[in-house]
């Protein structure tokens, strides 16, 4: 019997524990926006991090876009010869990139690209007592390193998601045009008359501004919040990607509900 | 003013990424596309629809001549009124007829408009008299069986 209450007496310690961290992220992310003053003010800081998380995960972003468009040309050309409808290849790997994969994979890419990095970066910070000495210089660390990276990241994952769109396109149409045969004509134009810029691009971009926003947040948070040890920032890299990741589906989820309701 | 090399590769980054983002929009989207600017509207009245949607494509001998803008229902006369969006450039005479056609078998469904030989032109909150509903497989499969079975029975 005490075991049983022990046990939960401990899923509540959690639950608690999960609402309380979940509460003290708000308060951080609130600010964060209150301070991103000198983020904007002193431009070159945020364009430093835009380089380091936006520019240097250029390479992984679009060559993981080119691959994930040839395996759609290729699997989508399987299933649609069966119905005798392969020229509308085009719109199956324009519609699914563009709505779901770019914004969804690059931000799980993101995430444990940059992300991670950026927890990491604070978190060493906080161990080596960097931020403590700012505090006492009266240099606010919430706006001199969490700022800037934080809107560095919202920056630049909107643009990564429509790299990897437009990457993984042209990785279908090598495959679908140049290699199995589908006519170039016919892919484009199916494509166009099919991907309505408004309702797919402008919502799949959306869809990554929010993902940015809270990759950014999560990465800066956990970096902030870690204990400062050696194991306190690994285990903060660790959280980093596992909520990002989590946090990143279950929002797709949402937003998509909210998204395709005109349509049904 | 003073350049560092993150300022090169940010710039040449944020310039990728929005050509990228157009890119998405015009090339695989359909912004720009065919942008019908000066319309005219002109009712028709259908007892069935079928499965029309708005913004299905308007078409004249196959060629695109505008969009369908507004479908409700007619409450007085219980029919579907349909609005159709029509490009300026295209006028048709009054006694046109307009039917909902579907491409192929079972693809999506339009609307089709067939020129008449009145001198005088459709022009806007006009009304397309001779309409054609959609037409509707499960009722035609029905009639065809209806008839089968009227002919066995002579």
């Amino acid at each position: 019997m005490n075991g049983f209450l022990d046990m939960l007496a401990r899923l509540g310690a959690r639950a608690t524990n999960m609402v309380w961290r979940g509460g003290v992220m708000a308060r951080f992310f609130f600010l964060v926006l209150v301070n991103s003053g000198p983020a904007f003010r002193r431009l070159p800081l945020t364009v430093r991090e835009v380089y380091f998380s936006g520019v240097q995960s250029l390479v992984i972003i679009m060559v993981s876009g080119l691959f994930v468009g040839m395996v759609l040309g290729l699997q989508g050309f399987q299933t649609l010869q069966n119905y005798g409808a392969e020229e509308t290849l085009g719109v199956l790997v324009a519609l699914s990139l563009v709505r779901e994969l770019g914004p969804v994979v690059t931000g799980l890419l993101f995430a444990s690209r940059a992300g991670s990095a950026m927890t990491a970066e604070i978190g060493l910070m906080k161990a080596t007592e960097q931020l403590k000495a700012m505090d006492i210089m009266a240099v606010n660390p919430i706006a001199r390193v969490v700022a800037p990276r934080f809107w560095g990241g919202v920056v630049s994952m909107p643009l990564l998601a429509a790299l990897f769109s437009a990457m993984g396109i042209f990785g279908g149409y090598l495959v679908g045009v140049v290699l199995i045969g589908v006519d170039s004509g016919v892919f484009w134009s199916q494509m166009q008359s099919k991907v309505d810029w408004y309702y797919d691009v402008m919502n799949g971009v959306i869809k990554s501004v929010v993902f940015g926003f809270a990759v950014s947040c999560i990465s800066t948070f956990e970096g902030f919040d870690a204990a400062p040890t050696a194991e306190g920032v690994s285990r903060a890299t660790t959280r980093t990607v596992v909520t990002s990741a989590l946090t990143i589906l279950a929002l797709d989820l949402v937003l998509t509900a909210f998204m395709l309701k005109p349509m049904l | 003013m003073e350049r560092n090399k993150y300022d090169l590769w940010v710039g040449v980054f944020l310039f990728a990424g929005f050509a990228a983002l157009l890119l998405l929009a015009l090339k695989a989207g359909n912004l720009g596309a065919e942008n019908i600017k000066d319309i005219y509207k002109v009712e028709a009245r259908f007892e069935n629809i079928g499965g029309l949607k708005v913004r299905a494509p308007v078409r004249s001998s196959g060629v695109l001549v505008g969009r369908v803008q507004e479908i409700h229902f007619d409450n007085d006369k219980f029919q579907a009124s349909v609005v159709l969006a029509i490009d300026k450039r295209y006028t048709f005479p009054k006694d046109s007829s307009a039917s909902i056609l579907t491409s192929g078998l079972l693809g999506e469904q339009f609307m089709g408009i067939e020129a008449g030989g009145d001198s005088a032109v459709l022009k806007e909150g006009d009304r397309i008299a001779l309409t054609q509903s959609a037409v509707v497989l499960e009722k035609l499969i029905g009639q065809f069986l209806f008839s089968k079975a009227a002919e066995g029975g002579k």
